[in-house]
Parts: C-alpha cells; sequence; structure tokens
C-alpha cells in the first residue's frame, strides 16, 4: 500500500516538470526581455528600427513579426492546393491502394528532412532556378521563402487531413451516390462540410510550423530588417533575425532578441492551442 | 424531349467537371512528391563522391586544408568524426533527460486520464510541441549557458534537444498505454502485484514496442536541428565528450561547410549522410509500429 502510494507520488512529481518547464520558460523569456521593454516600451513592438550603434540604440519587432506573417501565409498558400489534393488522393480517391500508401510514405518523409538540408537546396536549386525565371535577380526573398517553407509544412498539413477524410462515414458517402452524385460532388457536399473543422485545423498547426522555422529561411530571406515591400523583396522573420544576430549580441541587443523569441513563442502557442482546440471539439 | 437533352447536356458537364478535378488532384499529388525525389537525387548525385572511410573516421578539416586541395584538385580530406560523435554524445544526454520523465509522465497521464491536472499537463506538452526549436535555443542559452556551464557546452544543446524531445515522448508513451488492454493490468491488480511492479513489469513491457517507436521517432525530431545547437552548442574543431565545453553536431558542420567557400563542397556528403541517418531511424521505428500492431 505505501509502495503504491510512492510510486503515484512519482509520476506526479514527474507531471510537474514540465509543468515547471513551461512556466520557467516564461518567466525566463519574460525577465530577459525587461530591459528592452523597459527603455523602449511598446514603440518595440510597432517600430521598424534596428540600430545597434552603442548610445543610440533602437530596436523594433515589426519588420521580422510582418515577415513571419508574410511568409507564413504565402507558404500556406502553396500548401494548400498540394496538401489537398494528396490528402483527396491518399485518403479517398486511391484508399488503401498500394500507390497511395507509397504516396504518404514519401509525403512522410518530406517531414524527415532536416530543416537546414531543405535550406540548401533551397539555396542551390530553387533560388537559381527563381532567377532563371527572372523573378528576382538574386533570387532571395519572401517568394523563396514561403515556396520552401510550403515544402517543409506539406506533410504536416496533410497527414491529419488524410485520416480526417478518410473518417468521413461511408454511408453519408454512398448516400449522396446513390442520388446520382459524382465522386467531385460526393467531396464537395459530403467530405468536405463533414471533414471541414479537422482540414481547418491541420492548416492551422501546419501555419504555426511555419512561423517557427529557422534554418532554411535564413538562407533564403535574404536578411533585411525592413518591413518587404514585395513578393520578391528580401526580408528577415523572427526565427531567422534570432538566428542571425544572436552571435554577436549582448546588453539591450540580446534583450530585443530574446523579446522577439518571446513574441514567437506567444504567438506560436496561441495558434497551436487554436489548432488543438478545434480539433478537439469537433472530432 | 428538350428536357431530356438538357438532362444529357448537365451530366457531361458534370462528368467533365467530376474527371477533371481528378485530374487535378493527381497532378498536384505527384507535384507534391517531386521536391522530395529532387532533394535525395541531388544529395546522392553530389555528396556520394565525398563519402570515404575517412569521412567518418577524422574530424573536420581547417578551411586552409580544404583551399589546399581544392586548388590542386583532390578531395577535401579529413571528415566528419567531431561531428558524428558531438550529434551522438548530445541525442544521448538529451534522451537520459527525456525518456525517463516523459515516460512517467506519460504514465501519468494515462492512468488519471479524466482528472483535471491530467488535462492541464496534456495542453501543455501539446503547446510544447509546438515551441519553435529557436526558441528552445534561447531557452537554454539563458538557464544553461549564462547560469550552470558558463559559455557554449554541450550540455546546453542537450537540454535545448531534451526540452524538444519531452512533450514528443509523453505523447506516444500515453496513446501506446490507451492500446493495451485493461484486463492486462485488472489481472495483475487482481493477483495482488503491487503498483509500481504492475508499471515496470505489466504496462511497460506489453507496451514496448510503441514506447521503442516514440522514442526513435523523438530522436529523429532532433538529430537535424541546427537552430538550437547554434545558439547553445556553438561548435568545435575536435571531437569533445565534456559536457561543459563547446560541441559540434553534424548539423552545425553542414552550416560552417556553408558558410566556407574553401569548404562548402563538404555540404552535400555531410547533408546526405544526416538526411540518410533521419530517414533511416523514421523507418525503423515505423517498421516496428508496423509489426506490433
Amino acid at each position: 500500500m505505501n509502495s503504491e502510494k510512492i510510486s503515484k507520488g512519482l509520476l506526479l512529481a514527474a507531471s510537474f516538470v514540465i509543468l515547471l518547464i513551461t512556466t520557467g520558460m516564461v518567466l525566463s523569456l519574460v525577465s530577459g526581455s525587461i530591459p528592452v521593454f523597459s527603455k523602449l516600451g511598446f514603440h518595440f513592438i510597432f517600430s521598424s528600427a534596428w540600430n545597434p550603434t552603442e548610445g543610440r540604440e533602437d530596436y523594433g519587432a515589426l519588420p521580422f513579426i510582418a515577415g513571419t506573417i508574410i511568409t507564413s501565409i504565402l507558404a500556406l498558400l502553396i500548401a494548400f492546393p498540394l496538401a489537398f489534393s494528396t490528402s483527396l488522393f491518399i485518403g479517398e480517391y486511391f484508399r488503401g491502394k498500394w500507390f497511395a500508401k507509397v504516396l504518404g510514405t514519401l509525403v512522410d518523409l518530406l517531414a524527415g528532412i532536416p530543416s537546414i538540408v531543405y535550406g540548401l537546396w533551397g539555396f542551390y536549386v530553387l533560388r537559381p532556378f527563381i532567377v532563371d525565371m527572372g523573378l528576382s535577380s538574386q533570387g532571395y526573398g519572401i517568394f523563396t521563402s514561403g515556396l520552401i517553407l510550403a515544402i517543409m509544412i506539406i506533410p504536416y498539413a496533410t497527414s491529419i487531413s488524410t485520416e480526417i477524410i478518410s473518417m468521413v462515414p461511408n454511408d453519408l458517402k454512398e448516400a449522396a451516390y446513390s442520388l446520382g452524385s459524382t465522386k467531385f460532388e460526393v467531396i464537395f457536399n459530403v467530405i468536405v462540410p463533414s471533414a471541414r473543422s479537422g482540414i481547418f485545423a491541420s492548416y492551422i498547426l501546419a501555419f504555426g510550423r511555419a512561423m517557427g522555422e529557422t534554418m532554411a529561411v535564413t538562407m533564403l530571406i535574404g536578411n533585411t530588417n525592413a518591413i518587404p515591400s514585395g513578393l520578391f523583396d528580401t526580408g528577415n522573420t523572427m526565427a531567422s533575425v534570432i538566428a542571425n544576430q544572436f552571435g554577436e549580441a549582448d546588453g539591450l541587443k540580446l534583450s530585443a532578441l530574446i523579446a522577439i523569441g518571446l513574441l514567437l513563442f506567444v504567438i506560436t502557442a496561441l495558434i497551436n492551442a487554436a489548432g488543438k482546440f478545434i480539433i478537439k471539439k469537433f472530432s | 424531349m428538350q428536357a431530356i437533352v438538357s438532362q444529357i447536356g448537365r451530366n457531361t458537364y458534370r462528368t467533365r467537371k467530376n474527371k477533371f478535378f481528378l485530374g487535378m488532384v493527381v497532378f498536384f499529388s505527384m507535384l507534391t512528391i517531386l521536391p522530395i525525389l529532387l532533394i535525395i537525387y541531388k544529395l546522392i548525385a553530389k555528396g556520394i563522391h565525398q563519402i570515404n572511410l575517412s569521412f567518418f573516421t577524422e574530424s573536420a578539416p581547417d578551411t586552409l586544408e580544404a583551399m589546399t586541395a581544392l586548388n590542386n584538385g583532390e578531395v577535401i580530406p579529413g571528415g566528419i568524426l567531431n561531428g558524428i560523435t558531438g550529434t551522438l554524445f548530445m541525442v544521448i544526454l538529451a534522451s537520459i533527460m527525456a525518456i525517463p520523465i516523459g515516460i512517467m509522465i506519460g504514465i501519468y497521464l494515462y492512468e488519471n486520464a479524466e482528472k483535471r491536472f491530467a488535462n492541464l499537463i496534456r495542453d501543455i506538452s501539446d503547446v510544447m510541441q509546438g515551441v519553435p526549436s529557436i526558441v528552445l535555443g534561447l531557452i537554454s542559452y539563458i538557464w544553461i549557458v549564462k547560469n550552470v556551464t558558463g559559455g557554449y557546452s554541450a550540455l546546453a544543446g542537450a537540454t535545448a534537444l531534451g526540452i524538444m524531445m519531452l512533450p514528443l515522448i509523453i505523447r506516444s508513451t500515453e496513446e501506446t498505454l490507451k492500446m493495451i488492454p485493461q484486463s492486462i493490468k485488472e489481472a495483475a491488480f487482481a493477483l495482488g502485484v503491487p503498483y509500481h511492479k504492475v508499471m515496470l513489469r505489466v504496462l511497460i513491457p506489453s507496451s514496448l514496442s510503441g514506447l521503442l517507436t516514440g522514442i526513435l521517432l523523438a530522436i529523429s525530431r532532433v538529430l537535424g536541428e541546427t537552430a538550437p545547437l547554434m545558439l547553445t552548442a556553438l561548435g568545435s574543431p575536435v571531437v569533445n565528450l565534456q559536457i561543459d565545453s563547446p560541441t559540434s553536431a553534424v548539423p552545425l558542420l553542414i552550416w560552417e561547410f556553408y558558410n566556407d567557400p574553401n569548404m562548402v563542397d563538404l555540404i552535400w556528403s555531410s547533408s546526405l549522410f544526416l538526411m540518410g541517418f533521419v530517414l533511416a531511424l523514421n523507418l525503423i521505428s515505423k517498421r516496428i509500429a508496423a509489426k506490433s500492431t
């Protein structure tokens, strides 16, 4: 009886560890960003200054917030038709067929490729391709980053929506077929409406993934600290500016980078919580 | 008559739309797998000639050695031993930190599935799973680099990787345990087996393959991480097995090679090795999972 209490206590204690880590993370990030917020106030979030010169230090996170949101939305727009088609291919059209399984495995492999390898491939293959197409002179920028991010998030968007699409009850589909519906009509009148929230949630989660990606974006976005003015302009994301500027950072600059990390943490946590909430609520 | 003709007309329009959509689905699905084939092809085509025995047994060359070899048109000497040992060292440290605790938390969630506190822990680990790895790098920098080891270190790198692994292991443990029939556990309790023995002798052994799958997937997820290590382990030109000194890792070496024009040829072989390693772990874990169900 006593040993039971001890083991249960141990399990409970272990659970407190992750609670401690998470609260510790939030506290450390907040306390690390206090210097920059106390010196610059909320101006920090809405300013696009980035001046590390001693004595005239001024930092703003707006260009990076903008860069993160623009590249991630672009990635989502590019990934959507690809991921949606792939989930229909695997989960509906060719469900259970061997080539659907091969396709599923290949898409899963995309999730296993390290971010830095995507970056290299983007730099040596995608970037020259974009230059050859005449889209931009150097090939760096928002569009290139969005494209590589789209490839990276496809497996995340695909895996959950495939599962949800293949879970749509057969009798619903059969009822529609018996009324003379075509496959296309079944997909858009039966499958999509009943799997809508799950599909939506999987894209939200993929969006959260895209926002936090670091290496591939760092290698392709061009790293300029200004709000991008167009699709082929260079920029920086919250993650890439941390990776880029961290090496030479101390004092107020370090605090600014930690504050950007805090913002990134809060935004991705909210997006993830929303995605998980939708999945839990509707499935 | 008129009505029938228009009926047929609509039908062909509908079937055409149906066929067109199927064509789009197949086209876009093929487009989706194009990048993975292109990436694998590129890595093999450019990287395979650099992989030889010394690639695994020697540390990375310095930029001068690489430049001489480059000028003489030879294969760049040296290898990525310091990266391989560093990666293994940090992954092992991270596993020691994350696996026992993660499994314990997973068991707690399974045992107290409906409790409020368990729901809170579950939500927290879900949120932690989505935290960008670079943020974990920042955290480990603040905690370990600044306050524990007083400089860049293997321990700091391992901490970042460990925090990343933890939620993955928690959720996979819980999901695996859920699939064990309740009756097995109840049978053990009915025989009067004490609680901790039921955990260690019944729950864990009967879910071993599932746990292993989760662990291997978590490891394969952190193996390729670069960003958090740049902020914590920094890199090292020699093999380092001291937890309080800077340590290299394969992804960190790729980043160094990428930034050094003399060594840029090494990126392909190192990437090929890293990706092969990650994908092999991935496939092994899926094989284990497929066998056990």
